[in-house]
């Protein structure tokens, strides 16, 4: 047993080995990282095996879409196409000579400049693909529930079924308290786009769509907005006028509390996309030890490591969602929260 | 830098998709599994509730029947002592009457043998002074056959005038 998992781990690092030396030229794992956990125009599933994506582009020529695969020539290569160029992850205008137009900025550094890119790029096309499937489990089940009304749960239904249970008593109602059923959709929809995201995101070839900050900052965003629309006068009051400070200190106080608005929701952004990102590129940076070391040696304890790894991450893809949901819920809870006691805060 | 810049095109893509996967599932799915989770605790809830009732129920019930019983077998003691009662006052008053005829018949049987006796102690006097004047009639007729014992007679009779 032990024999045939290190010569699958040996076959394995080899096979991997042999693919990065047929690209050629110096290995460079920082690259290497930035370029996996990073975005692109392409979903490359495994070296060689490319889906081209569209490229949606508005800018100076209008409204342009076109596949990416344009840009690739024969050999793999980068070539403009329709006046556009793509670099680094980003398209720009191309200038006579293929190369990206340089414009001089404000603070006289040169720019290279693009038109608005709304292009289905990796991370958008693995959103989709979450969405697909959010869509194919839930709604399954939500069939199940209205086709065995009162009954007992069964298959899918019996799995995601005690999870949604534990969103709602344990996360909506412990934190929110009785208002809770308004929250529940938008609770358990960012749990569950989380967590099928991060589980995406953790599969071969997968994009790194949670650990993009765009992504993290839209539904740390909508948190902000809920709470900010559901804050009742009690919430107001604790910011505007804190139960217990002096009057003076309002100046202080109120930037204060004002800040604190706003680095809950940057908190969860920060926290999911660092978590994320940071576990794609520890195990990213195990893989990398082989081609740095050079070594078949190194292989098998590269790979037991990033297995290792692969299940502390695939913790961490469902610990993140729950916290992210959890503190949504908090932060939800202190906006609704009566607060009866203000009398007894004046006290202490 | 590069990491932390938000790109337009996702943002774009992540907002539009974000807000309708969750109106979508809100209508289509957390609404009826919620529903469908409520309404399946609420009637667990019920059941639960509805069995609690139902025993308190039966144990109200056997307590009920247990009082029934016990006043049923409390008029059965009634009703058999008072039939007991009654059948001995039947039987008393039966007694008494009965030895009531009894002697009221004894009495009259005792009148009508006086009466009877009496009628028969008249009939054998009469019929003793029927006879007795009979045998008299005879024997006087006997003796007066001859002269001499009508003298004789008569002569006694005057006698007894005499001396009277």
């Amino acid at each position: 047993m032990k024999k045939i998992l290190v010569f699958l781990l040996s076959v394995l690092t080899f096979s991997a080995q042999a693919a990065e030396s047929a690209e050629g030229g110096e290995f460079s794992p920082g690259e290497m990282i930035t370029h996996h956990i990073g975005d692109d125009y392409v979903w490359e599933f495994a070296h060689g095996v490319v889906l081209p994506l569209p490229v949606i582009l508005y800018g100076e020529n209008g409204l342009d879409i076109f596949s990416s695969s344009n840009f690739y020539d024969e050999h793999g290569g980068l070539r403009p196409y329709k006046g556009y160029v793509a670099e680094h992850g980003h398209i720009y205008y191309a200038n006579e000579e293929g190369e990206p137009r340089m414009v001089q900025g404000e603070d006289g550094e040169l720019k290279a400049v693009g038109p608005m890119d709304f292009s289905i790029t990796k991370n958008v096309a693995s959103m989709f693909l979450s969405v697909i499937l959010l869509f194919a489990v839930f709604l399954t089940i939500a069939g199940r529930y209205k086709k065995t009304r009162g009954r007992a749960p069964y298959g899918v239904q019996s799995f995601f079924e005690p999870i949604i249970i534990f969103i709602r008593d344990e996360i909506g109602k412990a934190n929110i308290g009785p208002k809770y059923e308004r929250y529940m959709p938008y609770l358990l929809t960012i749990f569950f786009f989380i967590w099928f995201n991060n589980l995406l995101g953790l599969m071969p070839g997968g994009a790194n769509l949670t650990g993009n900050i765009a992504v993290t900052l839209v539904l740390a965003l909508l948190t902000l907005l809920i709470t900010v629309f559901s804050g009742n006068k009690s919430y107001w009051g604790h910011i505007f006028a804190t139960p217990g400070v002096p009057r003076w200190l309002a100046p202080i106080m109120i930037p204060v509390e004002l800040i604190g608005i706003l680095t809950k929701p940057f908190s969860l952004m920060v926290r999911l996309f660092a978590n994320i990102t940071a576990g794609h590129i520890i195990i990213l940076s195990l893989f990398s030890l082989i081609f740095i070391f050079k070594s078949v040696a190194i292989g098998p304890v590269s790979v037991a490591f990033a297995t290792f790894m692969n299940f502390l991450e695939l913790f961490v893809a469902l610990l993140q969602a729950y916290i992210f949901t959890l503190l949504s819920a908090m932060y939800f809870g202190g906006a609704v929260e009566e607060h009866e006691h203000h009398d007894e805060a004046h006290a202490h | 830098m590069e990491l932390v810049t938000p790109a337009l095109g996702l943002l774009f893509w992540q907002v539009v998709t974000f807000l309708v996967v969750l109106f979508l599932l809100s209508k289509f799915a957390w609404k009826p599994i919620m529903g469908a989770l409520r309404e399946r605790e609420e009637s667990i809830d019920s059941a639960l509730t509805m069995a609690e009732k139902a025993k308190l129920e039966m144990q109200s019930l056997k307590a009920d029947n247990e009082r029934l019983l016990n006043e049923a077998r409390a008029e059965r003691e009634r009703i058999l002592k008072e039939a007991t009662d009654a059948a001995n006052h039947l039987v008393e008053s039966a007694r008494a009457k009965a030895s009531e005829e009894g002697a009221r018949m004894v009495e009259q049987a005792r009148l009508s043998i006086e009466n009877e006796k009496k009628a028969a102690l008249t009939e054998v006097k009469n019929l003793a002074a029927t006879l007795s004047i009979d045998i008299a009639e005879k024997l006087i007729r006997r003796e007066l056959q001859d002269e001499q014992a009508q003298r004789a007679l008569v002569q006694s009779y005057l006698q007894d005038a005499q001396l009277s």
